[in-house]
């Protein structure tokens, strides 16, 4: 699978959760084994209000999602696959008005469980959280083929 | 109103709208809480946008996550003398059950509070407490 084909389908998974969409998230880079997600700055989910940074749920959800889709990058059909657990460090707090960006990687995949790593960060480059989480596989069939075709694109 | 008038307020009367109204990602996900006696129930009332399994539905992790930790901060910032919004330094989030698309709930305990760290549980349920969807632990800074 071509990477903008990667892209491709992530994007139209993201598109299916409403919250994802309420955030404005959108796929910035998609290859085998990485996946870059960005969630644009936003009054909406300021979590301090006498210093405009965002709220650490709203970069919770950034790297759930990221973590939970990079497996749509390493498979070739689509398989849903639920959060077992997450681990959220938080270093710094994000820089107010700026766009902050998740990469994840799927650094241990077995027939269970797919064991994931992400890191935050804002223009800088500054890591501002990192997450380590597991998610588990239910196989695909759990996922309605309709929904996986969805996801797979009508041309492909 | 600044941060600290609107915490006095809260602690005084109990009525949590105008610090819900103080923090955007409160509203955002639409975070409520009330207090019975001393003890503080947190409620998430469903609401479409908080969807991310678009096929059960249920809610985002994410989100629940989220409400967790903003629960946890709000419990922490009533019970201690301090007067602004802890610094969360990390937070361990176990999923148990799928957050079906209806009312849920979180409590919170303080497992321990040192002079500059705090060691909050958060526990979150739906149709009974008996059958939590997820549990939590967060670690907040209190000092600078």
């Amino acid at each position: 699978m071509a990477n903008n084909a990667r892209l491709e389908r992530v994007s139209r998974f993201i598109n299916t959760l409403n919250q994802a969409r309420e955030l404005g998230l959108t796929v910035t880079e998609a290859s085998e084994g990485h996946l870059t997600l960005c969630l644009p700055y936003s009054e909406r989910i300021i979590g301090n209000p006498d210093t405009g940074v965002i709220h650490g749920g709203a970069i919770t959800t950034l790297m759930d999602t990221a973590s939970g889709s990079v497996m749509i990058c390493a498979f070739d059909d689509f398989e849903l696959c639920p959060t077992l657990d997450l681990r959220v460090d938080y270093m710094r707090p994000a820089e107010p008005n700026q766009p902050v960006y998740a990469r994840a990687e799927p650094y241990r995949v077995t027939r269970n469980i797919i064991f994931t790593r992400c890191e935050a960060f804002q223009g800088s480059g500054d890591v501002i959280a990192q997450c380590v989480g597991t998610f588990m596989r239910i196989g695909r069939e759990a996922t309605p083929k309709s929904f996986r075709d969805l996801i797979a694109g009508d041309a492909e | 109103m600044s941060t600290p008038d609107i915490l006095r307020y809260t602690r005084e009367t109990g009525d949590f709208s105008r610090m819900i109204a103080s923090i955007p990602y409160a509203g955002f996900i639409g975070l409520q809480c009330d207090r019975f006696g001393d003890d503080l129930i947190f409620r998430l009332p469903p609401k479409n946008q908080n969807i991310g399994n678009p096929i059960l539905p249920a809610i985002h992790g994410g989100v629940i996550g989220g409400f967790m930790e903003l629960s946890a901060a709000i419990y922490l910032m009533m019970s201690q003398e301090t007067l602004r919004m802890p610094k969360i330094i990390d937070f361990s989030l176990d999923y148990l059950r799928a957050g079906l698309d209806r009312e849920t709930f979180a409590e919170c305990h303080l497992t321990r509070q040192g002079n500059r760290v705090a060691n909050v549980m958060i526990n979150a349920w739906q149709k009974s407490r008996s059958q939590p969807i997820a549990t939590a632990r967060a670690h907040f800074l209190l000092a600078d």
